[in-house]
């Protein structure tokens, strides 16, 4: 392993209350790669989102970010570092036009031209979000929406872009129109950390996979391989 | 319609001596029976598309006049009510002016709720407490100190802030229904204090004595000096108030098209996501609460200057309520929503004295209309600052 991982999970504990969500989890993520998180519902891949960034605190265990200590952080400090969420179910702002939710993925920034130039890129992948600049947020179609989600965090420029269910509740078309997106983000320089409940599609655009169960990683292998691999195939592939 | 009179024959049949009576309820209902039968006649009517040939010359009218307003830019509205805010103690009588002082310190406290409410999005049904403060601090730094209302305005909007920030700051992690509970018991807290700290606040006996605003003129009979005036006249009082409406109204601008402004927007929208953006939630809540209470402890200082006189009658859940009606029923988040709103919430009930009785009742009635059919508000927000509509249009 000689290039420095860009994140590092150490034995990352959470809990809501008395129930435990993360029971030790330890994950590594290399800078350019894509590597994916799969497991069911409630296995805790959103919480292990949260946790990197901040939003839900950790009871034992270490993040690192650039080999730097992250965990403990405010979560308002990590976007301008490059760390930047994807939240599941899009949570873009509703009454906000396109255009300035999109500003406000660049809130901590005050570049204006550079600002600028980021929307035009972000108009570039997305088309369809230039026609809708003066919209609502919340009068979006969901894959319009989910692409408002990922071009307002492109704003912030990240280094680490955390993706959370980008499929969630689209037709199949757009989540293909998604990830192919989302390839191109990742060629164009930007590591990507994904979560999916949708193993297959997850797999293949992933280099690396990790499996989650009910708060601990319980495989992790190449993409490749984990779509090979029986268990898998019969768990989340829905194969018999 | 049944139930109509079931709700009124108590309130209009049992009298407190004890007798009973049916005519009158009768009479009351037969009259809302009427007007019923008369409204949903018309909106039957009018769906079968008959009335249209009443509607179309309105509707001739309509456009045309809308077509002109459109073209009368916006700075010359706000010239003409500037104008008329300055001229209007000269042709209003002494009543007239009392409204009219009481309209402006009703905008100062909806501008200010609307920070809090409209902007950050947090419901606040205390917002009273901290007119209260700043009320207190005048009244008691003119009684005990002789300090100055010019002086004392600064410390009022000071002391506000703080109180805004203690209740801002263990508020924070609460949302929705939980902080408006807590906003309500920290209002009660604010006035129960003053009602009982009889030492200082002389509790409800309340404050007398607090000095008018002053102002230092130049004086040239005998020699050049300074002449202090109290401005006692009330439409000095007005001139005072109306500055510091001005003063609010262009602070709130200013915060509503900054990067602040926009981070409470967010924060309105969705508190996670604006997080995940890089939004200090944690500091700019607390911002709104400080921000939104200064507005309110100016309010309050003027509010002692003018009476002359503080007891914490005047701070009650009642007046929380109010000025939150204000600022829903005008328009949450638009400037001249409030203003609106503040007029017509103060303006209508003294136009309609006569129906004392009634007063409530009607007001309550507009604002379950108002909800239905203009959730919005009078004037509905309107997109300010830098926007992309503005670019292309």
């Amino acid at each position: 392993m000689a290039v420095e991982p860009i994140l590092e999970l150490r034995d990352v504990h959470t809990s809501y209350g008395a129930i435990k969500a993360l029971k030790g989890v330890s994950l590594t993520v290399r800078p350019g790669e894509i590597v994916t998180i799969i497991g069911a519902n409630g296995a805790g891949k959103s919480t292990t989102l949260m946790a990197i960034c901040g939003i839900i605190g950790l009871q034992q265990g270490e993040i690192y970010y650039n080999g730097e200590p992250i965990h403990g952080q405010d979560a308002d400090l990590l976007p301008p570092k490059g760390l930047c969420q994807v939240p599941e179910g899009r949570r873009i702002f509703p009454r906000l036009t396109v255009e300035e939710n999109l500003e406000m993925g660049a809130f901590f920034r005050r570049d204006t031209k550079a600002i600028q130039q980021d929307m035009a890129h972000v108009f570039d992948l997305f088309p369809v979000l230039e026609d809708r600049r003066t919209q609502k947020g919340g009068t979006l179609s969901g894959g319009e929406q989910q692409m408002l989600a990922i071009g307002r965090a492109l704003m912030s420029r990240p280094k680490l872009l955390l993706l959370d269910e980008p499929s969630l509740g689209l037709a199949p078309m757009i989540v293909q129109k998604i990830f192919e997106i989302i390839a191109t983000i990742n060629q164009d320089g930007t590591t990507i950390l994904l979560v999916e409940q949708n193993a297959n599609i997850a797999l293949q655009s992933a280099q690396r996979g990790y499996v989650l169960e009910t708060g601990r990683i319980t495989m992790e292998d190449d993409a490749r391989k984990l779509l090979d691999n029986p268990r898998i195939r019969e768990a989340y592939l829905g194969e018999v | 319609m049944l139930w109509l009179l079931g709700l009124l024959w108590p309130l209009m049949g049992i009298h407190a001596d004890g007798t009973l009576s049916f005519g009158k309820a009768f009479t009351v209902w037969l009259y809302v029976l009427a007007g019923t039968i008369v409204i949903v006649a018309l909106v039957i009517l009018h769906k079968q598309g008959l009335l249209t040939w009443a509607g179309a010359p309105l509707k001739m009218l309509r456009a045309p006049a809308a077509a002109t307003t459109a073209r009368i830019p916006t700075w010359i509205w706000i010239a003409i009510a500037a104008a008329a805010a300055f001229v209007f103690p000269q042709f209003a009588d002494r009543y007239g002016q009392d409204v009219a002082i009481n309209v402006l310190v009703y905008v100062c406290l909806g501008l200010g709720l609307n920070i809090v409410v409209g902007l950050a999005g947090m419901l606040d049904l205390g917002y009273i407490a901290f007119y209260g403060v700043g009320a207190y601090t005048y009244a008691l730094l003119s009684v005990y100190y002789q300090l100055s209302f010019w002086l004392s305005l600064p410390v009022a909007a000071c002391t506000a802030c703080i109180a805004g920030c203690i209740i801002g700051y263990p508020t924070l992690r609460m949302r929705g229904d939980y902080l408006a509970i807590v906003t309500l018991g920290f209002g009660e807290i604010v006035r129960i204090i003053l009602n009982n700290w009889m030492q200082l606040t002389n509790g409800p006996n309340g404050v007398l004595g607090i000095k008018a605003p002053g102002l230092y003129l130049p004086d040239w009979s005998g020699g050049f000096s300074f002449e202090h005036l109290y401005l006692k006249k009330l439409h000095y009082l007005y001139y005072v108030i109306l500055l510091l409406a001005i003063f609010t109204i262009l602070a709130v601008r200013r915060l509503n098209i900054s990067r602040i402004g926009r981070a409470w927007e967010a924060i309105r929208e969705d508190e996670t996501a604006a997080e995940l953006m890089g939004v200090n939630t944690y500091l700019l809540k607390l911002l709104a609460y400080a921000m939104g209470a200064i507005f309110a402890g100016l309010a309050g200082a003027f509010f002692a200057a003018r009476m002359r006189f503080v007891s914490p009658e005047s701070f009650t859940f009642l007046e929380s309520a109010t000025v939150l009606a204000m600022v829903v029923l005008g328009g949450m988040g638009s400037i001249p929503g409030i203003i609106l709103g503040a007029l017509a919430l103060i303006v209508l009930p003294e136009m309609f004295r006569e129906f004392e009785l009634y007063r409530m009742l009607c007001l309550g009635g507009a604002m379950v209309l108002m909800m239905l059919f203009r959730p919005g508000g009078f004037i509905t927000a309107k997109r300010l600052g830098r926007r992309s509509e503005d670019k292309e249009g």
